[in-house]
């Protein structure tokens, strides 16, 4: 991705970073239980995060964004999700649509999506998983026949995510029976009025209830002989879409790498702090070795955790391969996330049982991110495979 | 048009702070921008908007050609800033500070308006936007809540105990605003890329045409920690304590 030369210096990075770690502080973090508790759509973070400019970080200035470099995009995420870890989900989806427009899409896509999308004037939804189909890629079934200027789209695609508020969704859709099936696979433009349930052949038919990351909608999307324009095919030609997906996965793992290492410095932070002032047999449970040597485990796996995440995203903004490092880094962070949060539950004992206390919130959003981007038993499928290739006899 | 915003640089509050030898706080660490002075940005950028043109000048004085403060105000949307840094100012009082500033805004070109926060955070002396009206001939008008352009004069609500006076005065003026009147806005992340580009004008006392090497007349003798809170009073629930609670708060006026 072509990046902006003179803003990525490291001063102003860490600028932009402070006023996302401010905006988080006084914007996210106070509401985000209550709307937590409530699922409610946070309308006001959303235009908040338009406001700063954030849903263009990565798009190129010649198309209104910022032509920033992955490394402030995932340092972006840490600290949304610090907060909340939903409100780094409305960027996520967007983000790889960006990408996959950015280096897949025309000319005339690009002019067309950008500008609107870099301004968050709309957002969008990314679309693999159907209700018979989530590791396995390959197994969809949504269909798109072409009859005359346009596809009719037929079938049902799950686990939409933003798929109520977006006005853009980049579908994976089949438009041939080939063997093997990929190369039958074509990427969709498919656009829709922002918030609306039913617009022509398209219906939001569900909005699924979750454990966490509630508060963003994940939604279940009926194509019933749905017109899309063929000007909507993304890169104008069929049998590509698998491989663009899966190059936008790769950045999507790199994104829920940032997520986990912020919601896991939240729950150390949150720790760190209630071990000082708990008390416990004459003195606050810090002091308490089996405590204290959890908090040395998760400050320490935090850490590694990050240093492979910026080790991925450094790669990638040289230009580099980093599929192996992404999957290490999504994999190692998530399952770190998950470790901290549960050690965070224990050091808060039944207060990090409790809804008055954000542990809980932070516990149920933990494992989305062991399954999301490509469950974590694929992850290994992936690096095994990358390291079997690199290792070669 | 056009308005100066005095911007002070302050080490981060939320941070430790430490004291130099003559009682004044040690200054050579990363400062940041007064909140207190966020609001009167805020402020200046919406009334340069709504008069449809003209610029937002910053002021500022500040050791070590500190201009990361600055460099927030101007990616809120600030034109330019104009940073006064000299050693032979460190530890200047109120009086000394608003000669420095008084002749730095004239040196920002015409000026309708001069904004200042009502105290800083770091000092809370609250007297140099006053000082400096009287060095610069401005009428002054303080606590402002909000602030109206009219035809060549500003009505101010200035903020008071009951409520707010209504005042009226010709422009230019200097006005002290009161923090949190208003939300100053996050800088976009297009205002903190444009930010360093925007012109920072870096000076010294003598590019004033002043002289400080006489010193100044405040000197700050000893300084001691704020008294710890009293304890509160208690009021045990008897079924009635609500009418005790309620009379605590009319002898206070809060009701
Ligand atoms: C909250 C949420 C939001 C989501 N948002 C989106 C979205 O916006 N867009 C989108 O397209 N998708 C989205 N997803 C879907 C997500 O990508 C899938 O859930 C995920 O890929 C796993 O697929 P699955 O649920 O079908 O599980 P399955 O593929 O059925 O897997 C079930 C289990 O089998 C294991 N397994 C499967 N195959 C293998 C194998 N070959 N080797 C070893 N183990 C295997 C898996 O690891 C897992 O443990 C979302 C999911 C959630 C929970």
């Amino acid at each position: 991705m072509p990046v902006n030369p003179d803003s990525t210096t490291d001063e102003i990075r860490e600028e932009l970073i402070d006023t996302v770690r401010r905006f988080t502080a006084r914007k996210i973090t106070p509401i985000a239980s209550d709307f937590d508790a409530a699922d409610e759509y946070p309308a006001e973070i959303v235009a908040g995060m338009k406001d700063l400019g954030l849903f263009g970080i990565t798009v190129p200035p010649a198309y209104g964004g910022l032509g920033l470099d992955l490394v402030t995009y995932a340092r972006v995420v840490e600290e949304l999700s610090y907060g909340w870890m939903s409100v780094s989900g409305f960027l996520n989806t967007h983000f790889m649509a960006c990408f996959l427009l950015m280096e897949f899409g025309t000319p005339e896509q690009k002019t067309h999506w950008l500008p609107r999308l870099a301004s968050g004037e709309i957002r969008a939804a990314y679309s693999l998983s159907e209700p018979d189909a989530g590791s396995d890629v390959q197994a969809i079934r949504t269909k798109a026949m072409q009859t005359g200027q346009s596809y009719e789209v037929n079938g049902t695609k799950m686990w939409l995510s933003n798929g109520l508020h977006a006005g853009l969704v980049v579908t994976l859709v089949k438009t041939a029976d080939t063997d093997p099936r990929h190369k039958g696979m074509s990427v969709l433009l498919v656009e829709k009025p922002p918030g609306a349930t039913h617009f022509e052949g398209l219906t939001v038919s569900k909005k699924i209830r979750k454990l966490g990351y509630r508060g963003l909608e994940t939604v279940e999307f009926i194509f019933d002989q749905h017109s899309v324009p063929v000007a909507n095919l993304l890169g104008g030609k069929e049998g590509h879409g698998f491989r663009q997906m899966m190059a936008a996965v790769e950045l999507g793992r790199s994104n829920i790498a940032a997520r986990a290492v912020g919601v896991a410095r939240r729950a150390f932070d949150e720790s760190i702090r209630y071990a000082q002032q708990r008390k416990a047999f004459g003195q606050v449970i810090a002091h308490h070795q089996a405590i204290a040597h959890k908090l040395a485990d998760m400050s320490t796996k935090i850490a590694a955790a990050r240093l492979l995440l910026y080790d991925a995203v450094q790669k990638k903004d040289r230009g580099e391969r980093c599929d192996l490092e992404a999957g290490q880094a999504k994999l190692f962070a998530s399952e770190t996330c998950w470790e901290v949060v549960q050690e965070a539950m224990r050091i808060h004992g039944g207060n990090g049982y409790s809804a008055e206390y954000p542990i809980e919130r932070l516990y149920r959003d933990a494992p989305l991110m062991i399954v999301g981007e490509g469950t974590n038993e694929i992850q290994k499928n992936v690096i095994a495979k990358r390291l079997l290739e690199r290792h070669a006899l | 048009m056009n308005i100066v915003v005095l911007v002070k640089q302050i080490p981060d509050p939320a941070g430790p702070s430490e004291l130099e030898d003559d009682y004044t706080l040690d200054r050579n660490c990363k400062l940041i921008l007064d909140e207190s002075d966020s609001y009167g940005v805020e402020i200046a950028l919406q009334l340069r908007e709504t008069s449809g043109g003209g610029e937002v000048t910053l002021v500022s004085m500040a050791p070590n050609k500190e201009v990361s403060g600055i460099r927030t105000a101007l990616a809120m949307g600030a034109e330019k800033a104009i940073l006064v840094t000299d050693d032979a100012l460190s530890g200047a009082d109120a009086l000394t500070t608003a000669k420095v500033l008084a002749k730095a805004i004239e040196r920002a070109g015409d000026y309708d308006l001069v904004i200042g926060a009502t105290e800083s955070t770091d000092g809370y002396v609250g007297t140099v936007p006053a000082a400096i009206a009287e060095l610069l001939g401005l009428p002054s008008v303080t606590f402002a809540k909000k602030i109206e352009v009219q035809e060549g004069k500003i009505v101010v609500q200035r903020q008071t105990e009951a409520g707010y006076d209504l005042i009226e005065a010709p422009l230019p003026a200097m006005i002290s605003v009161t923090a949190g009147v208003v939300e100053p806005r996050y800088p976009s992340f297009k205002g903190i890329m444009a930010a360093k580009k925007k012109p920072c004008d870096i000076i010294g006392v003598s590019d004033l045409g002043l002289d400080v090497s006489a010193g100044w007349g405040q000197e700050i003798l000893s300084v001691e920690d704020a008294p710890a809170r009293a304890a509160g009073e208690k009021i045990e629930d008897d079924g009635e304590s609500y009418l005790k609670i309620v009379e605590f708060l009319e002898n206070k006026k809060i009701i």
